[in-house]
């Protein structure tokens, strides 16, 4: 693994060119990809790189910088250019680091790292893909064509160290498969996916199981209509509505809370979505995508409350939006290796209800089962939402026929307070993860 | 240029003897041709907020590629580091794709391209960083002081150079300086204590910062951002259904990169998994629209003298008269399919594999007056400004997000609307276009493309277009 080391005498090398604090993250990375198409090798890809950022702040002026090379005279350069540019940046009143009382990481084992993946060798790891294919091919005739079946891989480490005495790092290992059939009848083709991730090779899901859902899904849209436009209730399957908690996500972070660029900024403790509605963001859960010891400031990651049964509790902020705000971070800093640190979420997860997506389906007598959004017309400072959709028309209880070329509007707002149940069925397939969501009228647009 | 005299020849001390081991390395499994992609991007971005410059950002990202074909299969492998041990190890990773005895290669290397479609007054490290923060001060100022209803400015700049080496097995040898740069400005304006509205505007190009000192000024940007945030403060709800929807000029030609451009990737026919797929020759469009991709246009967004595999650019038709004429190629394609190249290969970094891409995608202007094609719709949707759009290539379904748009109410455009996305199906979108103008428009420079995973810098461009029939997705009946 890299060496921390690295990161606490790059911060030395910043405090002595000039610098009053500062921050390092070093971080590096192993990709590997396999990508099986018509039953025959089309890619492999095997590399790896690391890369280095800084950020100092020179009294309340702060400057970053980045470089790919960590050679000496790579961190040199990396230091040099921290302290030219933040020289030409403005005092910011707000700048600085977190207080030393919020630094620290978890302790627990958090299984972000498994050396099963590694064990794998390239032969094996493309007949995964193969099989997951060949799985998808079986499952169903009307799977003629395939953009592929891939097995991908990931190891990597992660350095964060800063000038009031933080330095954690912590290793991190991810494994997927996924698979892009193609199915034809007649005048129709369709295109669409499924996957499995893990952190760990002994958690993914088998080849047969990811194959036969990804043709299942691919076939239901054959002979997809247009509908006429129309005010109904709309299911978002759980992969779709995980989009809804992302346009939540954007609506409480705190830069956009700061600036009034929310339709939820001051309406903290104010009801703002239904009862059926709790939103979660917990960075803490062992195994999961969006867990990890520290945030990218160094502060413990923890489980937030975000929104309790309609009611919002809380934002998600950094160190710098939480002082803007007058609030405490919740440990919620996000950085990648360039720039200032920005928020992002550990697992954020609308928690589920106790009906079966089955029950909810046969509860409607007329409405959309989306199974896929496209485009991204979701104003979060008015709220205004209007996406286009592909799904299942609903009728008396059932799947009557696939739909496209449509789209399904309202405002977030509403769409919140609209949420007339969540299914049983929440699945953490990535950091986001949300049951099945009903919510009880959007506009359809179609012919 | 020769390679000793050229960036990596100087900085790196990169010689036609290394370029020819590792190649050679890159074949020693047996592929039928491989290629180096070395890339060196010094990158600066500032932001302004609250009329704070809160982020100053500068760095450096460098590594070479490697990749090696047989057949239809690909090996991919990069090194951050440009230590001869290091590149030839990628290139024996990557070499492993193919399964037989060692390529001999050709020794010896041609120079590709002779033209500069981005000369540059004073390259980005030549220009002070004082000089750059000036222009997002300066737009934040003109932003604040267009109107006392904007409450919140932000306005960043970014400019890159990247410095681009390609060697390939078929003894090509090109090199590159790509410079890019963008200034974006976003306000949020309120009428007292009523629901804020966002205005955005950018622009840039193969440019740097005189560009936006002498041409495009950040004024102009200031006032077009908040020109759009106090048009929404009247917008009532979009309407929801299908009707004629008239697209202003320039940026909407975003409509041609979604419903026609991505289809036509050559990567996606090669495997028929495109709603174009086996259809050249046939009608996909009214015989009013010829849409073209032209990556030779002097320092726009999307141009390069060479793409990411060292072939030149061009200018290919795609659409001729509303018939299906051709493809967009990257190598593998070309070489599968057996056709020509057309300069359309690209990637994002040299950590990506190359593929098939749009570079400047647009409309040919028509003969129509703009001002009669609104006059001849007595009711529809005037859309003057786009946020993003997706296509599923597959089935063809694309959709696009109008963010500036307008009633047309007996051939008038009266009412602003609010955002909504419209919707569409690829092969059959086009074949409505009843009207083009002839007043085509080249988009501002600020777009970003997506596929698989890798972004790359695009441009785009319509004339004034009517469409008799599109749905489209507001909430109002």
């Amino acid at each position: 693994m890299i060496d921390p080391d690295l990161a606490t005498q790059t911060i030395r090398q910043a405090l002595e060119r000039g610098a009053t604090d500062a921050e390092c993250t070093l971080a590096e990375g192993e990709e590997f990809s396999a990508v099986v198409r018509m039953r025959s090798l089309e890619k492999l890809k095997d590399a790896g790189s690391r890369a280095a950022g800084l950020r100092v702040l020179v009294g309340r002026r702060a400057g970053s910088s980045y470089t790919s090379d960590l050679s000496a005279a790579g961190i040199r350069m990396l230091v040099d250019s921290a302290i030219e540019i933040a020289a030409i940046s403005t005092e910011d009143p707000h700048a600085g680091l977190p207080d030393p009382s919020e630094l620290g990481a978890l302790t627990a084992d958090l299984q972000l790292y498994s050396t099963d993946i590694q064990n794998l060798d390239t032969a094996y790891r493309i007949e995964q893909a193969r099989a997951t294919e060949e799985a998808t091919f079986a499952a169903d005739p009307r799977i003629t064509n395939s953009e592929g079946s891939s097995f991908d891989a990931y190891s990597g480490a992660r350095v964060f160290a800063n000038s009031r005495g933080f330095l954690g790092s912590y290793r991190l290992s991810s494994c997927s498969l996924h698979s892009t059939p193609v199915a034809r009848e007649g005048q129709f083709m369709e295109r669409d996916y499924w996957y499995s991730s893990a952190r760990s090779y002994a958690k993914l899901e088998s080849p047969a199981a990811i194959g036969r859902r990804a043709a299942e899904r691919t076939v239901r849209r054959l002979g997809a209509r247009k509908v006429p436009t129309q005010k109904v209730p709309v299911v978002f399957d759980p992969q779709t509505a995980r989009s809804l908690l992302g346009n939540i996500f954007d609506a409480v972070e705190g830069n956009s809370i700061y600036r009034s660029a929310s339709f939820l900024a001051g309406k903290l403790g104010e009801r703002i979505a239904s009862e059926n509605v709790t939103v979660i963001d917990d960075g803490t859960i062992p195994g999961l995508f969006g867990t990890s010891p520290f945030d990218d400031e160094g502060v413990p990651s923890r489980r937030t409350v975000v929104i309790d049964r309609g009611i919002l509790k809380s934002y998600l902020l950094n160190t710098y939006t939480a002082v803007k705000l007058g609030l405490k971070t919740t440990g919620n800093a996000a950085r990648g290796i360039t720039g200032n640190t920005g928020v992002g979420h550990g697992n954020l997860y609308l928690e589920k209800g106790d009906r079966s997506p089955d029950e909810i389906i046969r509860g409607i007598q007329k409405g959309l089962y989306v199974t896929e959004l496209i485009g991204s017309s979701v104003n979060i400072v008015t709220g205004d939402y209007s996406r286009g959709a592909a799904g299942l028309w609903i009728e008396n209880g059932e799947f009557a026929y696939p739909v496209s070329e449509i789209t399904i509007a309202s405002t977030l707002q509403r769409m919140l307070t609209d949420v007339e149940s969540a299914g049983s069925d929440l699945d953490f397939r990535g950091s986001v993860a949300s049951p099945t969501v009903v919510i009880r009228e959007m506009t359809v647009s179609g012919h | 240029m020769s390679l000793s005299s050229s960036f990596f020849g100087q900085k790196f001390g990169i010689t036609e003897h290394d370029l020819e081991s590792y190649l050679s390395e890159a074949l020693s499994a047996g592929g039928d041709y491989a290629d180096l992609y070395f890339e060196y991007l010094a990158t600066s971005s500032l932001s302004i907020d609250e009329s704070i410059v809160k982020s100053a950002v500068q760095g450096v990202s460098l590594g070479v590629g490697v990749r090696v074909l047989a057949g239809d299969r690909t090996g991919y492998a990069y090194s951050g580091d440009l230590s001869p041990e290091k590149i030839r190890k990628a290139a024996r990773v990557a070499a492993c794709i193919a399964n037989g005895p060692a390529q001999v290669e050709k020794t010896g290397f041609d120079e590709s391209h002779k033209r500069n479609l981005y000369p540059l007054l004073t390259a980005p490290h030549e220009t002070s960083l004082a000089e750059r923060v000036e222009l997002v001060k300066r737009a934040d100022r003109a932003a604040r002081a267009a109107d006392s209803r904007v409450f919140q400015a932000q306005a960043s700049y970014v400019d890159s150079l990247r410095q681009v080496l390609v060697a390939t097995s078929d003894g090509v040898l090109s090199f590159d300086r790509q410079p890019l740069a963008r200034l974006g400005v976003s306000v949020l304006a309120r009428d007292g204590n009523g629901i804020p509205q966002r205005g955005y505007s950018g622009g840039g190009g193969r440019v740097a910062l005189d560009f936006f000192q002498n041409e495009k000024t950040p004024e102009h940007f200031a006032g077009e951002a908040v020109r759009q945030a106090i048009v929404q403060l009247d917008a009532v709800p979009a309407p929801a259904g299908e009707m004629t929807v008239v697209l202003g000029p320039g940026w909407p030609g975003i409509l041609l990169h979604e419903a026609v451009g991505h289809g036509l990737e050559a990567d996606f026919n090669r495997k028929k998994v495109s709603a174009f797929s086996g259809r050249v020759g046939e009608l996909v469009a009214s015989p009013l629209v010829t849409v073209v991709d032209d990556g030779t246009i002097r320092n726009r967004r999307g141009s390069l003298n060479v793409d990411d595999e060292g072939v030149p650019t061009e200018r290919n038709v795609l659409i001729e008269n509303g018939v299906l004429r051709g493809y967009l190629y990257d190598k593998l394609s070309s070489r599968l399919l057996g056709s020509g190249t057309t300069g359309n290969g690209r990637r994002e970094s040299y950590q990506h594999i190359p593929m098939p891409r749009m570079t400047n995608t647009f409309m040919l202007a028509g003969e129509s007056d703009p001002a009669d094609i609104v006059r001849s719709t007595p009711r529809g949707l005037y859309c003057a400004n786009f946020g993003g759009g997706q296509v599923d290539i597959t089935s063809g379904n694309f959709v696009f997000s109008a963010s500036e748009s307008y009633l047309i109410e007996d051939g008038r455009i009266t009412r602003p609307v609010r955002g909504a996305t419209l919707t569409g199906n690829g092969p059959e979108a086009l074949k409505y276009v009843s009207m083009v103008g002839n007043d085509l428009q080249l988009d501002e420079g600020v777009g970003i493309c997506g596929k698989e995973g890798q972004s790359v810098p695009v441009g785009v461009g319509i004339p004034t277009v009517k469409l008799d029939r599109m749905t489209v997705g507001g909430t109002a009946g």
